[in-house]
């Protein structure tokens, strides 16, 4: 085989599935500023991705400030810098691992979920026949997931930024002897707006990916239940990999001043 | 305008990939008839009523609705065309994350804006006119027997009061008395809404009870068309062989002999 022709080959078909991409999501985002609007089903989305990742976030936070915190102590040590711990862990949670760590594990959850309830609605012929009734799928199926992941993704994030905060004060201030108030006042000097707000902004721009994700390879999913379930890994894969990648993006263009 | 047939195809080819599966299908059915498509598995039936409802484009071809063109039709004027529309698939298609009245509610709440204490009234008469209960409304489609979900998909399709219904399948994989049941429920039903329909079956029971015409399709074409009485001596050897079921003729089943 021609390696040439290979490496081609592979990157047309990337160009190919880049194009229909950016297809797919403009219609999504269309559809999602045209009436008619289904608000009982972005209602529906808003629970099922905001409050049932609750937990899922939050835990995670809460062990990556914690082990976040201790890291910082034992690695700081070696050069006299573990006063340096509550700094390093407000900074590195809200600008950073608040937003990946927690749009890692939103992926894992509703990218998946969303490639499979969609997926399964398009090999049972569920897809054709809400065109049959006259509704459009971008509409009923997209735009809601679309609107829901992109509200709901910076509220968890918020969230996630308290509770990761909070794990490493514990272990700062319950294992490692800081002080309490101290540790406090200087998370406190040492958070900044802008960090915050560009981790929010991360988080809006991964759950899009989250949602666009799970909702593109549903809808091209084909061939029964297996097709289905590579639609569900592929949702699961592509949504981190490009969440890593947006990550690099943003963080390059709101701190490269 | 009666003389304008409510459906014509002519020389409707779809392909995938290299793979011909629709090869020039012509085919017309007046105002308020009922076409009945027989044929092999896998020859094309399902594609060609895609085709009709604009759910797959045909690579060529024309498809007339009421004398105006729909191939390529889109937006506004390919919704306006859907409401003529119903449809029920072969494999039910219901919404399993909806209760069975809001199913069968679904065209005309999503679809026409009614109200949803109207639209469910409305639905649980259509769901008396198939059989079923006002309680039955309130299952989930899993909760419900294959015959019962084919029923309830009968009155999603019709709920609309369409002009215009496709059947795909509608007795498969039933036992023959709810075969029975549901093709009397066809023949009613489409009694009732003046319908004209296109019903695709390879049984021929089912075919002899709603059909006006009979159509079959073999390797991607129409061979044989003609009124239901003339089903039995068609004079056409594909015909014959396809009828009575018989596994010598002119049609091959791709089967590798030991
Ligand atoms: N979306 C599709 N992509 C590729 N091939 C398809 C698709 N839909 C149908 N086909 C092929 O077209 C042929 C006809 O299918 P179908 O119309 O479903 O047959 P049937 O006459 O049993 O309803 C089959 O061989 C099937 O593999
Ligand atoms: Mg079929």
């Amino acid at each position: 085989m021609n390696p040439f022709a290979a490496v081609g080959r592979a990157f047309i078909t990337f160009l190919r599935t880049a194009g229909k991409l950016g297809i797919f999501g403009f219609h999504g985002v269309r559809h999602i500023f045209a009436p008619p609007f289904y608000m009982r089903l972005i209602g529906q989305q808003i629970m099922s991705i905001g409050y049932y990742s609750l937990p899922v976030v939050g835990l995670t936070a809460l062990f990556t400030g914690m082990v976040l915190a201790l890291q910082i102590y034992i690695g700081g040590s070696r050069f006299n810098a573990e006063s340096l711990v509550a700094n390093i862990v407000v900074l590195g949670i809200t600008r950073e691992l608040g937003p990946v760590i927690g749009a890692l594990m939103v992926a894992g959850r509703v990218s998946a979920a969303m490639a499979a309830e969609i997926g399964t609605m398009r090999v049972t012929e569920q897809i054709d026949a809400l065109t049959t009734l006259s509704t459009n799928p971008f509409k009923y199926l997209v735009a809601p997931r679309l609107l829901a992941a992109t509200l709901m993704m910076p509220l968890l994030v918020l969230i996630a930024d308290i509770i990761g905060v909070m794990g490493g004060y514990i272990v700062g201030t319950g294992k490692l002897g800081f002080n309490e108030a101290t540790y406090l006042q200087t998370t406190y000097d040492f958070l900044e707006a802008s960090d915050v707000v560009s981790g929010l902004v991360k988080a809006a721009v991964f759950g899009f990916i989250i949602a666009l994700m799970g909702c593109y390879h549903g809808f091209h999913s084909q061939g029964g239940a297996q097709g289905v379930g590579r639609a569900t890994t592929n949702a699961v894969v592509s949504a981190s990999i490009l969440i890593l990648f947006a990550n690099y993006l943003v963080t390059e263009l709101f701190f490269s001043k | 305008m009666n003389d304008v047939p409510k459906i014509r195809l002519q020389g409707v080819q779809k392909r995938f990939g290299p793979k011909v599966v629709l090869d020039g299908v012509d085919l017309e059915i007046p105002r308020g008839k009922s076409l009945v498509v027989i044929g092999g598995s896998g020859t094309g039936k399902s594609v060609m009523i895609k085709c009709v409802l604009g759910l797959m484009r045909p690579e060529k071809g024309s498809i007339q609705i009421d004398g105006e063109e729909t191939v390529g039709l889109r937006g506004d004027a390919r919704d306006r065309l859907m409401r003529k529309f119903g449809m029920l698939f072969q494999g039910a298609a219901l919404f399993d994350s909806l209760r069975v009245w809001e199913n069968v509610a679904f065209g005309l709440i999503q679809g026409r804006g009614m109200g949803r204490v109207q639209a469910k009234k409305l639905a649980q008469e259509k769901l008396g006119q198939v059989g079923l209960g006002a309680e039955v409304g309130e299952l989930f489609p899993a909760e419900l027997s294959g015959g019962m979900q084919k029923r309830v998909a009968l009155a999603r399709a019709i709920a609309a009061e369409p002009e215009i219904i496709f059947f795909d399948e509608p007795t498969t994989g039933l036992d023959p008395i709810m075969a029975d049941v549901i093709n009397d429920l066809i023949v009613h039903c489409v009694e009732q809404l003046g319908a004209t329909t296109l019903s695709i079956t390879h049984d021929m029971a089912s075919a002899r009870k709603i059909a006006d015409r009979v159509a079959m399709i073999h390797k991607g074409k129409i061979i044989w068309t003609g009124p239901v009485e003339e089903v039995d001596r068609s004079g056409n050897p594909f015909v014959d062989q396809f009828i009575h079921g018989r596994a010598e003729g002119p049609i091959h089943m791709e089967v590798r002999r030991p």
